[in-house]
């Protein structure tokens, strides 16, 4: 037994460790700094935001303590159990879940509330994992690649159907596992191309980028191919379906919910209505530009500590450490979710069982896209989803959801040399 | 073989890495390099809230408080965040009616848009604010914003003093300096040392929230710039004399004018009919000012020792002495006989007030006789030196202007008027060139006719006697804040073209005026008072008081002169007005009760009533005036 707690304190990425404390502690910092109340000045005052988040840190760590404590094969184990109850979850949410904005994601009980789309992500990820570091299970190929797809799908429907399509747009991360375990690299690139596609379709005249999809089609087939019919029929696919999303950009916009398409409209043109929906993001701006290089000075951040910035402790945390710390802030900041994810990765590829590696992938690409839509919505860079940045927003759900998250695999770390599948 | 694809994290770090220099890239970008996002910051966040600065405060010679401030309130309203209020009772609070109410938020709107703060209601008072202020909180969109207006403790002073009030649209656009809703010097000292007792305005830097409201100054007030309090001024003004003076001249049109002549120090400047200064302060200031106004026949908003120009009747008469010794054509020895009249050819006839037979200087100025004076002022104009009348005429002229008569005193305050002494060539336009003499203009060796002096000009001309010779222009400023002693220009002795030699037989002749002439029943016991009487005829009603007077007759350190509208003979008023000012100043006390007691029951105002028309002189004055503001209110 002591042998076992042993080899897990000497196994265990403390690396990792440290790096996520540091960032909690720094998102705590700027929650105190954003919902400052110099009338409740006590960083234990559990009737401010930074005082409620004082003990969702101390559970969360708890929670972490635990994990390191449970058994790494339970989760190998009990990957499609914890799978199904968290997809239950996700459904039943849709018919139990107070209605909050429109969405039904919360359960609540007592005075605590869960988000399931938020906290069950990882129990997803275990779900996949198992599933893709199955026996003669090969991406590649339609079934394999079909059954993993509606892994995903099913969950993302559930929550989309709660209406919190930002969480469920997460989701698309998983792209990056499957990259990693196969899947063809051009998918990975037409994807990415098909999301380029349609922000400029929103940006820019449709007829004139058909015209140059159509001119770079005729120079390719033209060029660097043996202009075979095959040739032609695979370019001229191509064509049709990147024109069809180009046109049916716009008539996906009409179809989304008013508040969706508005952020959309936001991030178009950020400079046409500064009061109405574009507020938040023109505030957001704001804040972030008068922070200069070296920031306000903690705790002198005007725009965001005055309201200026809505949702300022939680999706827009972001701002606050821009204006107060400034660029030099900021920067360390995202150097240090690099490195985390960097890290995160590197552990994945030591892992000799497929299992622990995938939901390492899962792990890395979840924190990924949350901090890559999260900073780039507050940059104006990406239109706003509202999601929150991994270990800085405020509130225990995602703060929980992470930390399991991450423990989990720290847990599967730490324990690499004992299981070999 | 299986491909273990372990390669791919090498793409996948790069997508990593790469959003994350994305991110730096764009962040670098907005906070670096794109400037206007920083100017957005400050304008949005901060708002910039004019501080005040309390006014100097005034007093007098002797530190007696003059002027000094009171808070006053603004009441302020951002209409669109008036919610839920009890407009009843918040009426009642401000003493307003519920019309009032929706008037005023409705121009606030107008005025500076619903989410900007407005002045819904002035200069609130004190008592008035601390009821409302308990009440403040439930009063949602209001707040209020201190003011200082002025307060005259002593209620004495006000045309010296003058007011303030609202600064002009014009000069805002004139002057960046002011914005609307500014207090300027309008008046008096007031305005005449804005740029002293103004200050200089602060501002703090006051953060709002997202809702527009102030949520505390910016880094504790570290970039605020307090207000540069006003300088006090210490005026050279004698309360107490100044107090005496008003009380005196109660129900009396006219002047005092006191100066200490070694200084040129004014130590009193009374204009009445006066009102209290308290009431042109504050809210009740528009009110007051238009009722004080509608009186146009006593007009007492008019500052008449200013700007009320009088002939000075035989107050001229040492002036003549004077300016006929130093041209030789007088001497102390010289004698005319008086028959009871002037009488030159058989068109001049100026009337004497009795048979005087034959009389040297200093009796004829005792006894103030016309023919005499007549007689002086004739034998310049005749004497033989000169090439003509009109060469002799401009020669005197030159001497007059030399007393300072016919020019703007330079005293530190605005709106002194300079009187007037005619120019030949007003002769030669009513009579026609060269068709005038002598005897044609002789009224005015008995400061008769076309010549008219102000009050002040009348008392520096008594100091020029009392200083044998020369005067320092008479100003009311003696020290500007810790700075003692008044500006170079009030330190200067000016001389008169008359020297030291000829003013002992004037000052001797004064002084028989006081002991056994003209103002006989005007002596001071224990004081040697040299005066002149004035009795100035007056084309509308009765004649003018005129008084002047130092004292004591060596050392002086009073001069004086009176002025008592319709007054009739100058020993009647104008005289005991003097002699008492005297008494009080120098004896600190005054024994002559019974005297002290007529004057200021005495009551002249009714003469001046009866007549029903305004004033020549007033119109004329009240007309430079208007012009006055009109071509340079700006002096700043």
């Amino acid at each position: 037994m002591s042998d076992r707690r042993h080899n897990i304190l000497r196994y265990t990425d403390w690396f990792t460790i440290s790096l996520y404390a540091l960032l909690v502690i720094i998102g705590w910092l700027n929650i105190y700094s954003a919902v400052y109340n110099p009338a409740h000045p006590s960083v234990f005052d559990t009737s401010q935001r930074y005082g409620k988040q004082i003990i969702w840190i101390l559970t969360a760590f708890l929670l972490a303590f635990f994990i390191m404590l449970t058994e790494a094969s339970f989760f190998s184990v009990f990957a499609y159990m914890l799978y199904g109850i968290a997809l239950l979850s996700l459904v039943a949410v849709i018919f139990v879940g107070r209605n909050v904005k429109g969405s039904h994601s919360w359960f609540h009980i007592g005075t605590v509330s869960i988000q399931p789309a938020e906290l069950g992500i990882f129990a997803i990820n275990l779900g996949l994992a198992k599933y893709l570091s199955g026996e003669n299970v090969k991406i590649k190929k339609a079934g394999t690649l079909m059954r993993t797809l509606a892994l995903l799908f099913i969950p993302m429907l559930a929550i989309v159907l709660q209406n919190e399509t930002g969480v469920a747009v997460t989701y698309v991360s998983f792209v990056i596992v499957l990259y990693r375990e196969g899947m063809s690299g051009s998918i990975l690139l037409a994807l990415m191309f098909a999301a380029l596609l349609f922000i400029m379709a929103l940006v820019g005249s449709k007829l004139i980028l058909t015209g140059i999809l159509a001119g770079i089609a005729a120079v390719v087939f033209l060029i660097f191919t043996r202009r075979k019919t095959r040739d032609l029929f695979r370019i001229g696919g191509i064509l049709i379906l990147s024109v069809g999303i180009l046109w049916g950009a716009d008539y996906g916009l009409k179809k989304l919910e008013p508040h969706q398409r508005d952020r959309i409209e936001v991030f178009l043109h950020p400079n046409a209505n500064k009061s109405k929906q574009g507020y938040n993001l023109n505030q957001a701006k704001i804040a972030i530009g008068s922070g200069s290089f070296w920031g306000k000075g903690y705790l002198e951040g005007t725009q965001t500590k005055f309201h200026f910035v809505p949702e300022q402790a939680t999706d827009f945390i972001f701002c606050t450490l821009c204006e107060e710390w400034g660029f030099a802030g900021a920067s360390v900041v995202i150097f240090l979710f690099i490195v985390l994810l960097i890290r995160i990765v590197m552990l994945a590829e030591r892992q000799r069982s497929p299992f622990s590696r995938i939901y390492g992938y899962g792990v890395a690409s979840i924190l990924f896209i949350h901090i890559a839509i999260n900073t780039g919505m507050t940059l104006g860079i990406v239109p706003v989803i509202g999601i929150p940045l991994p270990f800085f927003s405020y509130g225990g759900s995602s703060l929980w959801a992470f930390t399991l998250l991450l423990f989990i695999f720290l847990r599967l770390d730490a324990d690499r040399l004992q299981i070999l599948k | 073989m299986n491909r273990t694809f372990s390669e791919r994290k090498l793409v996948i770090i790069a997508i990593f890495i790469a959003t994350g220099l994305a991110c730096i890239g764009r962040l670098y970008y907005m906070q670096i390099i794109d400037d206007s996002y920083k100017l957005d910051a400050s304008n949005e966040a901060f708002r910039h809230v004019t501080q005040y600065p309390p006014r100097g405060c005034i007093f007098d010679r002797n530190g007696k408080l003059l002027v000094t401030n009171e808070a006053a309130y603004d009441i302020l309203v951002v209409p669109s965040q008036v919610r839920d209020i009890d407009t009843a009772s918040f009426c009642n609070d401000l003493g307003i009616k519920k019309d009032d109410f929706i008037s005023g938020i409705k121009k606030a709107i107008v005025l500076n848009t619903a989410t900007h703060p407005s002045v819904f209601l002035k200069e609130v008072t004190p008592e008035i604010y601390a009821s409302f202020e308990e009440k403040m909180y439930k009063y949602h969109g209001f707040s209020a914003q201190v003011r200082t207006i002025r307060k005259y403790p002593m209620k004495i002073a006000p045309h010296l003093l003058g007011y303030i009030g609202e600064v002009s649209k014009e000069l805002c656009a004139r002057n960046p300096k002011y914005k609307e809703g500014d207090y300027i010097g309008i008046s008096g000292m007031e305005e005449s040392y804005e740029s002293d007792l103004g200050g200089i305005k602060g501002e703090k830097i006051m953060m709002m929230d997202a809702m527009n409201r102030e949520v505390g100054e910016y880094k504790n007030g570290k970039y605020s710039k307090p207000p540069d309090p006003g300088e006090n001024l210490t005026c050279t003004l004698d309360a107490a004399l100044q107090a005496y003076g008003e009380k005196l001249m109660a129900n009396k049109a006219g002047s005092i004018v006191a100066i200490e002549p070694a200084t040129g120090e004014i130590l009193a400047l009374v204009s009445s009919p006066e009102y209290d200064p308290n009431l042109l302060i504050g809210s009740v200031r528009a009110k007051n000012y238009a009722k004080l106004a509608e009186d146009t026949l006593t007009v007492p908003l008019f500052n008449r020792a200013l700007m009320a120009q009088y002939p000075p009747g035989s107050t001229f008469k040492p002036i003549e002495a004077l300016i006929g010794q130093q041209e030789g054509t007088l001497t102390p020895q010289t004698s005319y006989y008086c028959p009871g009249a002037f009488i030159m050819g058989s068109n001049v006839h100026i009337a004497c007030d009795s048979r005087h037979g034959s009389l040297q200087l200093q009796d004829a100025i005792a006894k103030s006789c016309n023919t005499y004076f007549c007689n002086v002022f004739v034998a310049m104009m005749n004497n033989r030196s000169y090439g003509s009348t009109e060469e002799a005429f401009e020669a005197w002229r030159k001497y007059v202007l030399g007393f300072g008569f016919g020019a703007r005193p330079d005293i530190d305050l605005p709106s002194a008027l300079r009187g007037n002494v005619p120019a030949a060539s007003h002769y030669d336009k009513t009579f026609g060139e060269g068709r005038w003499k002598a005897g044609t203009i002789a009224w005015l060796g008995i400061g008769q006719g076309e010549l008219e002096v102000t009050p002040l000009q009348l008392a520096d001309e008594a100091a020029i006697i009392a200083n044998r010779g020369y005067y320092i222009t008479p100003h009311v400023v003696k020290g500007i804040g810790t700075k003692a002693g008044p500006a170079k220009k009030y330190t200067l002795r000016h001389y008169v073209p008359v020297d030291e030699k000829y003013f002992q037989i004037v000052v001797d002749g004064m002084s028989d005026v006081v002991s056994g002439g003209t103002a006989a029943a005007s002596k001071i016991p224990g004081i040697i008072m040299c005066g002149k009487t004035g009795t100035a005829q007056n084309p509308y009603g009765r004649d003018n008081s005129l008084f002047i007077a130092f004292a004591p007759k060596d050392t002086p350190r009073i001069a004086v002169s009176v002025v008592v509208e319709r007054g009739g003979w100058g020993a009647d008023w104008a005289a005991p007005i003097a002699s008492l000012m005297i008494e009080k100043y120098l004896n600190g006390t005054v024994k002559r009760t019974d005297l002290e007691q007529r004057m200021m029951e005495g009551n002249t105002l009714n003469y001046l009533l009866q007549e029903k028309t305004e004033p020549k002189a007033f119109k004329n004055s009240a007309s430079a005036e208007a012009k006055r503001k009109r071509s340079k209110p700006n002096k700043h």
